[in-house]
């Protein structure tokens, strides 16, 4: 019950989120000082928690999404598999999220 | 269906005419569109994720470059035109399971189309800037 709203709020969150997204490319094509603009911003605190919590809603809701689709297919209706359906996406979210945000920072450039 | 070939008089029943409809009065094409955008999305999500950790902390100059090449430029705008068609399917369930308005709600449903459309729009035109390398 309460991993469908938030199926439905972290949907909301990476929609108006596309908005980081299109600035993001459109300064990648507009030149160095555009971009460094969006770098500037994702770099600080707030931008970081803000690319940080964009990570974990797309996890989250990509993995609450398979589970919808595995409900739609017509499987995993026991009360033991729903469970575990619903606290695998809980958990893989957030772990996907870190595990993500380690690569980043271990094996991406200039940071 | 040419159910309204005689409009005072149909064989069909109120019911038929709406059955499979659903709020959206649209039956069920949404929802298939809004399953296959989400399966393409997880298919690509882990080239886009693999995109974007490469970039993440480099400067424009190399992001203009790997973002501009060809095979990274096709999975970005297939992801672009999936997401945005995606997020606009859902938002438009939000606004018919909220907005009761019938007015609010058609000019709410109009304006997701256009941030849609215009999201969409923006981050391919930056895609095929960058690959084009104009």
């Amino acid at each position: 019950m309460a991993m469908s709203i938030v199926h439905r709020a972290t949907g909301i969150a990476l929609y108006v989120g596309t908005l980081l997204l299109v600035w993001w490319l459109v300064a990648a094509a507009s030149g160095p000082a555009a971009y460094a603009n969006v770098q500037a911003f994702t770099g600080s605190i707030i931008g970081r928690l803000i690319v940080f919590g964009y990570t974990w809603a797309l996890m989250h809701h990509m993995l609450s999404g398979i589970r919808h689709f595995v409900w739609d297919l017509g499987y995993g209706f026991k009360a033991n598999e729903r469970e575990a359906l619903t606290w695998g996406a809980a958990i893989g979210g957030i772990a996907l999220t870190v595990l993500i945000w380690i690569i980043a920072y271990a094996i991406g450039g200039g940071r | 269906m040419s159910a309204s070939d005689t409009p005072k008089r149909s064989m069909r029943t109120p019911l038929g005419r709406v059955r499979s409809l659903g709020a959206a009065h649209s039956g069920t094409s949404d929802f298939w569109r809004q399953r296959i955008t989400a399966v393409a999305m997880t298919l690509l999500m882990i080239p886009v994720i693999v995109v974007i950790v490469m970039l993440f902390g480099r400067n424009q100059a190399f992001a203009a470059q790997t973002l501009g090449s060809l095979p990274i430029a096709v999975i970005m705008l297939l992801f672009i035109v999936a997401s945005a068609w995606h997020m606009k399917i859902g938002m438009q369930v939000v606004i018919e399971d909220y907005v009761h308005h019938e007015k609010l709600k058609l000019v709410s449903i109009m304006l997701n189309n256009f941030f849609s459309i215009a999201v969409a729009l923006a981050s391919a035109y930056a895609i095929l800037k960058l690959s084009s390398g104009v």
